[in-house]
């Protein structure tokens, strides 16, 4: 195992150090003076010059960049050029919300989608298989925004079920917090879900096949046990894949249902600080982001570990 | 072919203990055919037996014994006829599968495919317990008892060990040395074996067949074995089936079919066969191919591969008796009066 994840780890490293060398050009490629934004009004070229130095942008880029990413590999990733807020502080204080967000969103997505990929590949052809593509369809065609938006006409304004907007930390009232995060996870997990039944059905309908699944029913197993624990069992590799790689988009790509929500995470983060041009908070994010996807990474590559009897074995 | 064509009453004495398995009449047509893949198949298994069925690819030998298990994938074809009878208990088959508490239990299977026939993903002896225990009950350490003891009945050794290992750890072999195992789980009293040694070099091989020989000595386990090798058929079977086109074309004891075989297919087959004493040979060439289902003549099916055919054989021969317990559905059997004297 140790030996399996370390492999894995020296692939993830240079990974990481590639995006961020990636973002960190990038954004020095980009036209346009963060300055400018910083400065507001201000145009004295000398009130400019002295804030040039302060940030430290007459450093030679590859100075800029080494004293970056020795920052921020101690977990400084810059002051905020708009807030004068430590953009590390700024993204641990969103970064929980917009994790909440899509674990819970995952949560609908895998109870959703993966009974319902299971079901269709099971009967595969007949009408319950043929209902719930139709479904899945529409839910993938179904934007998120006119879905969200709906749900709180209804279940908010009409009925007056849940909240319609904001955000409880979980740790000042449990409860609320998951109440007020029922709505957002739900509209975005039923996208998902849709992808997730998609994905689970051809991963099922290709063991269902499967010799060994035959041989499952010669036993006289039951069908439930058939199919739930020698099909599903061999189908579970893609559906972790995919959980992992939905998981962190969910934490980049959360912003409009955020929006719409109002919920103060992640992606409003994200969207003010490009719109600002605040680059310590855009570089901040991308690189929470990129590491956020190779941990995801490293943790479905976990999971293929124990799943898989093989790679145990070596 | 019909429906009595193999009745126990007609057996001589002694060579038919209690039937264990007897199929009379099986029809089946998958969907969007016209034409019945399997066309009135009739056959009988008695305790220690091993029948053999032997004939060409795609002549319905695993639809027949998938059917039998109850195995084949529901909604993709329709049965037209067929009683199963098992330990004295008969099933329409038309209206029923085998109940399915029998399977894998008095009904046991393998498969030609050692290699992708046990789940990847759980060890060896996860795999033989289970049998075990949804047939027997008892705990998960009797059962794992008892998945050992299999292990060494069926040849394996350190059994221990194997128990914890993966089907990728084990050889080809092993692997169909498990799935016995599994079959035998629970003292099968038919054991069905589709193509057990095709995928498995020539020792192995013999080994299986000489494991599957001892289980029926000792135990009285019936056994019908599907191959293609004339030569196990000569080394291990009591009775041959021969199939042609979905049917029972002959059917006999197995010295009877290889000295004095009746049918014309039969003959093809043999003919590039070696002497009993001298096994080993696989299935002769027999010119042309089997038609599609669809092309299948009517009357006899073989008749457009056969040097013998004549108009007489656009009608549906019946069996006819050949020797005791030995039938062959030819206008020319028995065959001695004609042919014989020709050759
Ligand atoms: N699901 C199905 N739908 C339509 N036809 C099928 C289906 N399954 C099998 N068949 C056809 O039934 C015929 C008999 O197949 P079967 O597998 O019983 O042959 P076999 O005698 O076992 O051949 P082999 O020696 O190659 O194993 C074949 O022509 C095959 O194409
Ligand atoms: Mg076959």
């Amino acid at each position: 195992m140790f030996l399996f994840l370390t492999r894995r780890l020296l692939i993830a490293v240079p990974t990481i150090l590639l995006i961020s060398i990636f973002v960190f050009a990038l954004q020095k490629l980009l036209p346009g003076d963060p300055l400018l934004v910083l400065a507001g009004e201000e145009r004295d070229p000398q009130v400019l010059e002295l804030l040039r130095e302060k940030y430290r942008l007459n450093d030679p880029l590859a100075v800029q960049y080494f004293t970056w990413v020795t920052n921020a590999l101690q977990g400084d990733l810059g002051i905020s050029l708009r807030t004068n807020q430590p953009v590390s502080e700024l993204i641990l204080q969103k970064l929980p919300v917009t994790l909440q967000l899509a674990a819970m969103s995952m949560v609908f997505a895998l109870t959703i989608g993966v009974p319902a990929g299971i079901l269709s590949a099971y009967k595969k052809g007949s009408l319950t298989d043929y209902i719930a593509n139709v479904v899945a369809l529409s839910g993938l065609s179904i934007p998120n925004f006119w879905l969200g938006i709906m749900l709180i006409l209804l279940v908010s304004v009409k009925w007056q079920l849940l909240p319609a907007s904001g955000y409880v930390p979980l740790s000042e009232d449990f409860g609320q917090s998951l109440r007020t995060m029922l709505m957002p996870s739900f509209v975005l997990g039923t996208a998902l879900a849709a992808t997730m039944m998609r994905h689970t059905r051809s991963a099922m309908l290709s063991v269902l096949s499967a010799d060994y699944v035959r041989t499952a029913r010669a036993k006289g197993l039951r069908e439930r046990r058939v199919v739930l624990k020698h099909a599903f069992r061999n189908a579970l590799t893609p559906i972790v894949t995919l959980t992992a790689l939905l998981f962190g988009e969910l934490v980049a790509g959360a912003v409009l249902t955020e929006q719409i929500f109002t919920i103060p995470g992640f992606g409003k983060l994200v969207v003010d600080a490009v719109f600002n041009r605040d680059y310590a908070v855009v570089q901040g994010i991308v690189l929470v982001t990129a590491v956020g996807f190779i941990f995801m990474n490293l943790l479905a590559d976990a999971m293929y570990y124990i799943l898989n009897p093989r790679l145990r074995g070596q | 072919m019909s429906s009595d064509h193999c009745p126990p009453s007609e057996r001589p004495a002694g060579t038919a203990p209690a039937d264990i398995l007897r199929l009379t009449d099986f029809k089946l047509r998958f969907r969007g055919q016209s034409v019945a893949t399997v066309n009135g198949v009739s056959l009988t298994v008695s305790a220690g037996e091993i029948l053999c069925i032997v004939g060409e690819s795609g002549c319905g030998k695993s639809v027949t014994a998938m059917s039998v298990m109850g195995l084949l994938p529901k909604g993709t074809s329709d049965v037209l006829s067929g009683d199963l009878s098992f330990m004295g208990k008969t099933y329409d088959l038309r209206r029923q599968n085998l109940p399915p508490h029998l399977r894998g239990n008095q009904i046991a299977m393998i498969f030609q495919e050692p290699m992708t026939s046990l789940n990847p993903a759980f060890s060896v002896g996860d795999q033989i317990a289970e049998s075990v225990l949804q047939h027997q009950g008892g705990t998960r350490a009797e059962a794992m008892q008892r998945a050992r003891d299999l292990l060494v009945k069926v040849g394996i050794s350190a059994p221990d060990q194997r128990l914890k290992e993966y089907p990728y750890q084990l050889s080809g072999g092993m692997r169909q040395r498990v799935m016995i195992a599994i079959a035998l789980a629970n003292d099968p009293k038919l054991l069905i074996a589709d193509e057990p040694t095709t995928a498995l070099d020539v020792t192995i091989q013999a080994q299986i067949l000489d494991l599957i020989d001892e289980l029926r000595r000792d135990t009285g386990m019936g056994t019908m074995m599907i191959t293609h090798d004339l030569g196990v058929v000569a080394e291990i079977a009591d009775n041959v089936a021969v199939m042609y086109g979905g049917e029972i074309v002959e059917y006999g004891p197995v010295r009877e079919i290889f000295a004095n075989p009746q049918h014309p297919y039969t003959i093809g087959l043999m003919s590039a066969m070696p002497r009993l004493d001298r096994p080993g040979g696989r299935l002769a060439i027999v010119p042309g191919s089997v038609p599609a289902i669809e092309n299948m003549p009517s009357g006899c099916r073989f008749r457009t591969r056969c040097a013998f055919a004549n108009e007489r054989c656009t009608e549906r021969p019946l069996p006819k008796a050949a020797g005791s317990g030995h039938h062959a559905t030819c206008h020319f059997a028995p065959l001695e009066d004609h042919i014989r004297v020709q050759a």
